[in-house]
């Protein structure tokens, strides 16, 4: 059925429909309509769940860490300093192997305070063992939030569906709602091999020496790698059932293209138009998305980008001292190919300023105009920043 | 008040806790009280490392050891999931530290007693960060050294009144025990675990390590803490109701703290200071309890 609705709306839908049992929140801005709409859902008994209120994002995280140890579904949401503070546990959940799904509204950290969209919240994340997906667009929300629980339970590893503040989580989309018994189809109920049972006692997260730590470390990233050959098998089966899927990345006009934007979120909608507009002047551009951000299909984004002459990848996101993390990425990924793109990398779009499409055409007119790219990354739109010293000196 | 122990124990006997150890005895006592039907939350404390390392564990209760404060939290969430699937007849209980209860884990313990979540909270109170070697605490008692309160430095300041704390709550129940007198602690965790709600039992475990003390005398330490009142035994019902379920002999402080190590350094007037703290305490407790039990 379709519905208009926001992004943040998608993601309370899709827990519905996947029966969430138990959810632990605390509220942060934009955070907040995901979790609203869900009470809302518990209130009027459309959702039988247990909805933990805590005092904390930390407590909310830790919360589901019993409850999903206990043997239930279990859902959060938050953005920015809420994911900041969960940090500690967010290495938890993926060392206990535990299957908690997250809603995380990309939102930029302070200070100064800003509620507006930015990558950094999330990707700062990146080593903490969480898969991690980002959507695009409010269909794109509801399905990945659906696939985001049986991914989760089938590796035993937690999921972060990303959805960018406001772009996504505050606009409103016509979105296609699947009913119950497709949903049921695709996500079958709960059931974990292990649990806190006082008829078959044992010890959960004890103390690991160095003779076992390693070995579990290592179980982790197996568990990590067939996430990447289980996501397209997942999506057969929602394809079956929904007729859509996404891929761990999706090309838009790579085969023959000379230089491809490499993007993620909602700026990934503005580089399809530019794409389209470049190409009917007869440029020959070409967009990839990168939806599964980890694990990293390596292998996916090589097989699209190699045979290009150049990569711009556009990151709303920085790591100091280094650069855009997912250009850091991708040149990681085409390191070891003999004939490789030079990657040029962009920051655009910090703390919620507009990426236009005249700022991607231009990204595109200096990447061809370039021999080759910049030692750091480029910051696209500044105005002039003094640089200011400390005032200790030699 | 005598309580029979069962046959049983739900400790194996073998675990890595110091020689003396209060926490263990404590650890013995509790699951005495709680019985088999118990889910355990073990955030970072001593126990952490007293249980054993993986692949061992010495309790027979399920056991979910966690971060170091997130005690009450996660127990929240057991407790839901545990109530979705219809386990209501198990109890689930943190078993933590004074450093993962006073300081660490306090946000979430209010939080979750603020909620009324329906666990049982108990801390062993060991009185600094024994595990990581004797650090202070807000438990830490007036005038005691530790590793980072040394020689001159010695702890200024009073010992958090958690029971205090937890009562402000108005939690349906919160009260203290002592591993030197067990029957009563067992008959509290009997009492708490037949409550619905927030439940609160504040343990006085003694160390021997990080007291100062021969390991022989942890319980007798323990018993001299309630019979000088500085741990007086009580209990405190919907917040306001105050009952003290033992009349102590009113022993000088100082014959308890000139046993222990860490207060080695104290003048016979800290002394005299302490004495008259531990006395206004015990004189605000009687006029919260109104009487006194005819023991």
């Amino acid at each position: 059925m379709w519905q208009v609705m926001e992004g943040s709306h998608a993601v309370a839908e899709a827990v519905r429909l996947a029966g969430v049992q138990v959810i632990s929140a605390y509220p942060i801005t934009p955070q907040t309509h995901i979790v609203e709409r869900i009470s809302e859902f518990c209130a009027a008994g459309l959702l039988e769940a247990r909805f933990l209120r805590v005092e904390s994002e930390h407590s909310a995280l830790a919360a589901l860490i019993g409850a999903s140890t206990a043997g239930v579904r279990t859902f959060t949401a938050t953005s920015s300093q809420g994911l900041a503070y969960m940090h500690e546990l967010l290495h938890w959940a993926s060392g206990a192997r535990l299957p908690i799904v997250m809603a995380e509204v990309n939102r930029a950290l302070a200070p100064g305070w800003n509620i507006w969209t930015d990558q950094t919240d999330s990707l700062s994340q990146r080593d903490t063992g969480w898969i991690q997906l980002y959507c695009e667009d409010g269909q794109e929300v509801l399905d990945t939030t659906l696939q985001a629980f049986r991914l989760a339970e089938w590796v035993n590893l937690p999921v972060m569906v990303v959805l960018d503040a406001f772009f996504l989580s505050h606009t409103h989309e016509p979105v296609q709602v699947p009913s119950q018994e497709e949903v049921d189809r695709f996500l079958p109920p709960f059931s974990p091999s292990f649990r806190l049972n006082t008829e078959t006692p044992c010890a959960f997260n004890q103390l690991a020496t160095p003779a076992v730590y390693m070995e579990m470390r290592y179980s982790i990233q197996q568990a990590m790698a067939s996430a990447l050959e289980r996501f397209p098998q997942l999506e057969d089966a929602f394809q079956t059932i929904m007729g859509r899927r996404y891929g761990a990345v999706e090309e838009v006009s790579t085969a023959d293209a000379d230089v491809i934007l490499v993007t993620s979120g909602t700026v990934t909608s503005t580089a399809r138009g530019v794409v389209e507009a470049l190409r009917n002047r007869g440029e020959k551009v070409g967009l990839l998305k990168i939806k599964l951000f980890r694990p990293f299909p390596a292998e996916a984004i090589r097989r699209h980008l190699r045979r290009a002459a150049k990569v711009a990848v556009l990151d709303r996101n920085f790591s100091f001292g280094a650069g855009g993390i997912f250009a850091q990425e991708v040149r990681a990924a085409l390191c070891n190919l003999k004939d490789r793109p030079q990657v040029f990398g962009y920051i655009v779009g910090l703390g919620g300023r507009d990426v236009t499409p005249a700022l991607i055409t231009e990204i595109c007119r200096k990447t061809w105009e370039r021999a080759h790219p910049e030692e750091a990354d480029e910051w696209m739109g500044l105005t002039e920043v003094p640089y200011e010293s400390g005032t200790a000196g030699p | 008040m005598k309580v029979e122990l069962p046959d049983h124990e739900l400790m194996h006997s073998g675990h890595v806790g110091c020689p003396g150890c209060g926490a263990a005895v404590a650890m013995r006592f509790l699951l005495n009280g709680l019985g088999e039907k118990t889910v355990m939350v073990i955030p970072a404390c001593c126990w952490s490392i007293i249980a054993g390392p993986y692949p061992q564990s010495t309790l027979k209760v399920p056991v979910l050891h966690t971060a170091f404060e997130t005690g009450a939290a996660v127990a929240t969430g057991i407790r839901a999931a545990l109530d979705v699937r219809g386990e209501r007849d198990v109890t689930v209980v943190t078993w933590a530290g004074d450093g993962g209860t006073f300081d660490i884990g306090f946000q979430a313990l209010s939080g979750a007693v603020e909620r009324n979540e329906d666990f049982l909270y108990v801390c062993y109170d060991n009185e600094a960060y024994m595990n990581t070697g004797i650090q202070r605490s807000s438990s830490t008692p007036y005038g005691a050294w530790t590793t980072t309160t040394p020689g001159r430095d010695w702890k200024k300041m009073r010992k958090k009144n958690i029971v205090e704390a937890l009562a402000a709550h108005r939690i349906p129940y919160a009260a203290t025990a002592s591993i030197a007198y067990p029957d009563d602690l067992v008959a509290k965790v009997k009492k708490a675990r037949s409550i619905r709600g927030s439940r609160f039992i504040h343990i006085f475990s003694s160390c021997p390590t990080g007291w100062r003390i021969p390991s022989e005398l942890s319980i007798k330490i323990a018993r001299m803490a309630v019979q000088t009142n500085i741990f007086p035994l009580y209990e405190v019902e919907g917040g306001v109701r105050y009952t003290i379920n033992l009349k102590p002999k009113g022993y000088l402080v100082k014959e308890y703290f000139r046993l222990q190590g860490r207060f080695s350094h104290l003048t016979e007037e800290d002394l005299d200071q302490i004495q008259e703290m531990v006395e206004e305490d015990w004189e605000l407790l009687l006029r919260k309890a109104g009487t006194m039990p005819s023991l």
